[in-house]
Parts: C-alpha cells; structure tokens; sequence
C-alpha cells in the first residue's frame, strides 16, 4: 500500500508539489492502480528475460559492420539548429544563454 | 464538390485531372472547417499560411504538366504531438501552449514532400495520454456520428477530422491503442505500422519503446498511399529499421484464398459487449467467404497487458516528461525562488491531472525499492506477451479481433476512475507491447448508430498482409445489406 509519506517523496523525485487535494487523489487512484498492477505476480517470470524495446523480437539484418549498424553513422559535421532558432522558444534569456533563478546561495 | 467523401485517392485525381486547384481545394476545406468544427473541437491550430503555399506550389507543378507526387494537393491534419516547423505544436498541453516547433518531424516533412496540404494540427488528449480525447489541456473532442460521445483517443481529433470530413486523412500516434480506438470509435480506417516502420524523430515523446506513429484514413487503400509515404528508415531515428518497404498498393486488391486468420478466444470473453462480438463475428465470416482459414488460437498472457502496459508506459513517460521544466521551451511559472522552486511551480501548473497521475505512477515504479518488483517484472512480463505473438503467427499470417471491447462511450462516463479509462484500451495494448503492426477498419455499427472496429494484427513488418486483409474485408463488409 502507498502511504501518504510514500506520496509525498515520490512527488519530491518528480518535481512536483501536488496541493492536498491533489495528493489525497493521488493516494486513492495509486493504490487502485498498483492493486491491479499486482496481478503480474500471478505470473512466474523467473527465468524469464526483460524486454526493453522491440527491435530485439524480430532480429535484425547483418551485415559486415554488425548487428544495428545502419544506427550508426560517420561522424562528419551536418547543419544543426542555430543558436537563435534553439533559444527562440526560451522562457528567459539573454541571447546567449537559457536564464533561471539563481542556483548557488552564498 | 462534396469534399467530405473526397478520399486520398479521388482528392489527388481531381487536382492532376484539373476538376479543382489545390488552393480552392484547401479553401474549401478551410470553410468546411469554419462551419463544423466549433461543435467538435478537432482541431487546435489551422496553418493556413504554410496550407496555401503548399498549394500554390502543386499547382504550379500542375500548370506546368510536371509528374505530381504520389498525394499531390491532398488535404491532411497532423495529430499536434508532431513537431510542425513555424507552426505552434502543444502536444495538447498547457505547460507547451505558446512552444512554436523549430523544426519539422520527418513524417511530416515526407507528407509534404510527397505533395500532401497540411490544413493543421489536431486536439488529442494531453501528451497522448488517454482513451477518450478528455485530457486535452485546451477543450474536449466530440465524436462527429454522435456529439454526447468521446471520439476515443488519445488521437481523437485526428479520427474526428477524417470522420467529419474535415481533413481527407490525417497523422496520429499509437502508445496503447491511440489511432486504432479512436478510428474504431469515429468509423474510420487506422494504421498502427511496426515499431521501427516508420520515424519517431519530431514525436513528441510519450512511452519511446511504445509509440508508433500511424495514419488515419477512410479507407483501406488511402491508409496505404499514406503508408507509403512516412515508411522506411530515418537517419534521425536510430530505432527505424533499415528494412526495404514494399510497394503497398500491390497488395491492394489481392484475394485472401488461403491465408491463416486467427483469431484468440482471449479477446471474446465475457467482457465484450454482444453487438461487437455480433458486428466482429460476422467480418471474420467474411474472410472465410472471401476464402481464408479461420484459425482458432490462444494469446494467454493477454489478461496481464494493460498492468503490464501501465508500468512501461508510465515509467518512459515520466522519463521523458522531466524535460518539461521551464527551462529552454514552454511554460514557466513565476515566483518560483529557487530553481528547484521554479521547476515544481512550473510542472504544477502545466500538466493536467492524468499527466500527473502517470508521472507519479512511472516514478513510483522506477524508484529505489520497487524497480525490480514493478518496472522489470513488467518487462519480463512483456517478453511474454510478445512470445504470445510470435508463437501465433507460425501457425496463422494475421489476427483478428474487435479493436475495443464496446463502442464509444458518452463524455464524462469514465472522467473519474482511471482504470475503467484504462480498460478501453485492453485488446490494443498488447500490439504496441510487441511491436506488431494492427489496423482497425470499420464494421458494422451497433443499433444506436455507433460504428465498431474490427483490429487485424499482423507480423512485424508485414503491413502488406494486413492491406490486404483490410481491404478484402473492407469491401465484403461495405458490399453486405
């Protein structure tokens, strides 16, 4: 069971602050969640391997170069975003850099 | 012209036959925009601009007698996860309301190129995450065949648009079931093609081992003219395999006399509504006129995929969204005095309550402690489900089963319990776990005048077999009294 304290640290690696509401809510929709989540553990999945991602159920062609190698590619310079297109969107800067609140009290 | 009943196919042989121009075409669209979509909602933002200057330059092709692309001045709407160049892209979230894209997705720089007329970018529910369209950050989409029900979702503006003829065909993303539900719930045609089909770069991300971006359509055939377009691999995408695609419009048309249909008792069961299995039952019996085998098979792990599916999912998902924080794009709050301050205040204040909910959820699962009971139990869990698949498809060539357990339910029906809103998506979840390509053709509507979807799943990369399949049982099930 998820418990208040449980909540709150969560949110905490989150980064959110969540108002009481909120986390009241949480809490209930959580643990009905995470009830159901435990069905998983009608299964015995011992020697069973985790599966991250697809690419490794329907294999992939070889090559010389070796498995995934057309993920690869030379390492040449190719045009990338210019500076005023990267920080046309910024909440605050100054032209240069991405501004925020001041990081290192003295 | 009545442009609602223009497909891909009869929009592009219009223009190069010069019944219309592409820009009174798009001006036509535009209109029908104006006039119907204030009661649907579809649509977040229109690029009339960018829209028109498409246009104009199809027609000069066409002035000049020049070969057209293959979708040549075809009307389109992009789900507003994509990244649209110059053109606001919210992913239909607060905390990237005023986030204007720096660049172009490459499904949708290879629509353009391929002649396709961008009209906008369509409402979908937050980050696409939802069954019902109702987490939109901006306002609800409203099922065109019946206005008190949801279009499903989470690509639900990009169903509604084709349903309403306001978009020939559009763009939309599959995380658990994100086209094929909202198609089966709107009485269109979509495509969820293999992971790794088609590029994911300019996606804004949800679950990345999950999301497959995929068109919507009216019918069989423009899925694959759409198809066509966005396949194959992408520098950009190192997760796109380098893997030739067919030409799919070969497969368009070829009978179905001797292929293997499945289909998993696990996905009739008692929780199916009677008028789907009624309307899916009878689009296998077409098959089997049409001339393939039906296959009885068993899929067993299916009970465990929408609890698998809610660990994986939410876990990449909280990953990928602690970018949002209000740093170089998108909302910041102010007040906030410390950093860590300004980031909290931020993400309070632009995501909504199911974004939160799952954010929580995934970091839950991931964190100290619980990793291995939940985030790589589930995975195990998903080795199986995937098994599941590939063991099905030595015996049979495609799956078939309704894409959702009813038709689509009314506006605020489910808004207050997650895990019902979750269970909408139980026979779509599985696909997107194993990567496998599905599509969901319209078939038959209940008695209320709801449309149902018939789901054919197909083996990685063989999206010329579910064409072909979709379109056999799209023409047996529209040519039935």
């Amino acid at each position: 069971m998820v418990s208040d304290k449980d909540v709150s640290y969560v949110a905490d690696l989150a980064h959110l602050d969540l108002t009481s509401e909120e986390r009241a809510r949480m809490l209930r929709d959580l643990n009905s969640i995470l009830a159901y989540i435990d069905r998983l553990n009608q299964l015995d999945t011992a020697n069973i391997e985790p599966m991250a991602q697809v690419a490794s159920r329907y294999g992939e062609p070889k090559d010389k170069a070796g498995e995934f190698s057309y993920a690869l590619r030379a390492d040449e310079l190719s045009p990338c975003l210019p500076r005023e297109g990267a920080l046309r969107n910024a909440p605050v800067s100054d032209g240069t850099f991405f501004k925020v609140p001041k990081v290192i009290e003295r | 012209m009545e442009i609602d009943l223009l497909t891909v196919e009869s929009a592009r042989t219009a223009i190069l036959e010069k019944q219309i121009s592409a820009s009174a075409l798009v001006g036509s669209f535009y209109q029908r925009i104006e006039a119907e979509d204030a009661a649907i909602g579809a649509y977040l933002t229109l690029c009339k601009e960018r829209a028109y200057k498409q246009a104009a330059h199809i027609d000069a092709l066409a002035d000049k007698g020049d070969d057209l692309p293959p979708l040549a001045g075809v009307p389109i709407a992009i789900k507003d996860v994509f990244t649209t160049r110059d053109v606001p892209t919210t992913a239909g979230s607060k905390i990237l309301q005023n986030f204007v894209a720096p660049y172009d997705a490459t499904v949708v720089s290879r629509l353009e190129s391929a002649g396709a007329i961008i009209l906008g970018k369509t409402n979908c529910d937050e980050f696409a995450m939802g069954s019902s369209n109702e987490n939109s950050g901006f306002y609800p989409v409203r099922n065109p065949v019946d206005h008190t029900r949801v279009p499903g979702g989470s690509s639900g503006g990009s169903a509604a648009a084709v349903a309403a003829g306001t978009a020939v065909a559009s763009l939309g993303s599959d995380t658990g079931g994100s086209i094929r539900q909202p198609a089966a719930f709107c009485g269109v045609v979509g495509l969820m093609p293999t992971y790794g089909r088609v590029s994911r770069y300019g996606l804004i991300a949800f679950a990345s081992s999950l999301d497959h971006p995929g068109p919507f359509a009216k019918t069989v055939q423009d899925i694959a003219l759409m198809l066509q377009a966005i396949a194959g691999h992408d520098p950009f995408d190192s997760t796109t395999a380098d893997i030739a695609v067919p030409n799919y419009g070969d497969y368009i048309g070829r009978p179905v006399t001797g292929l293997k249909v499945g289909v998993p008792a696990e996905y009739f069961d008692e929780g199916l509504d009677g008028e789907v299995r009624a309307a899916v039952e009878l689009g296998i019996q077409e098959l089997k006129n049409a001339g393939a085998e039906i296959v009885s098979i068993s899929l067993p792990h299916t009970p465990y995929a929408i609890p698998t599916y809610y660990v994986v999912a939410t876990a990449e998902a909280s990953s990928n969204l602690a970018r949002y924080d209000g740093v170089r794009y998108g909302l910041r709050a102010s007040g906030g005095k410390s950093l860590a301050e300004m980031y909290r205040r931020t993400r309070d204040t632009g995501f909504g309550a199911e974004v939160k909910r799952r954010i929580m959820l995934g970091t839950y699962v991931l964190s100290a402690g619980y990793y291995d009971a939940y985030y790589l139990k589930a995975q195990r869990v998903r080795s199986l489900l995937s098994r599941d698949f590939d063991q099905a498809f030595t015996k049979v060539d495609v799956i078939v089963t309704p894409t959702t357990p009813t038709p689509a339910f009314k506006l605020g029906e489910k808004t207050d319990d997650p895990l019902a809103m979750y269970l909408a998506d139980i026979f779509t979840v599985t696909a997107d776990l194993a990567g496998v390509p599905g599509i969901s053709i319209p078939c038959g509507k209940s008695k209320e005048g709801l449309p149902i979807g018939m789901q054919i799943l197909g083996r990685h990369f063989d999206e010329a077999t579910l064409l072909q399949v979709a379109h056999v049982a799209e023409h047996a099930l529209a040519a039935r009294p």
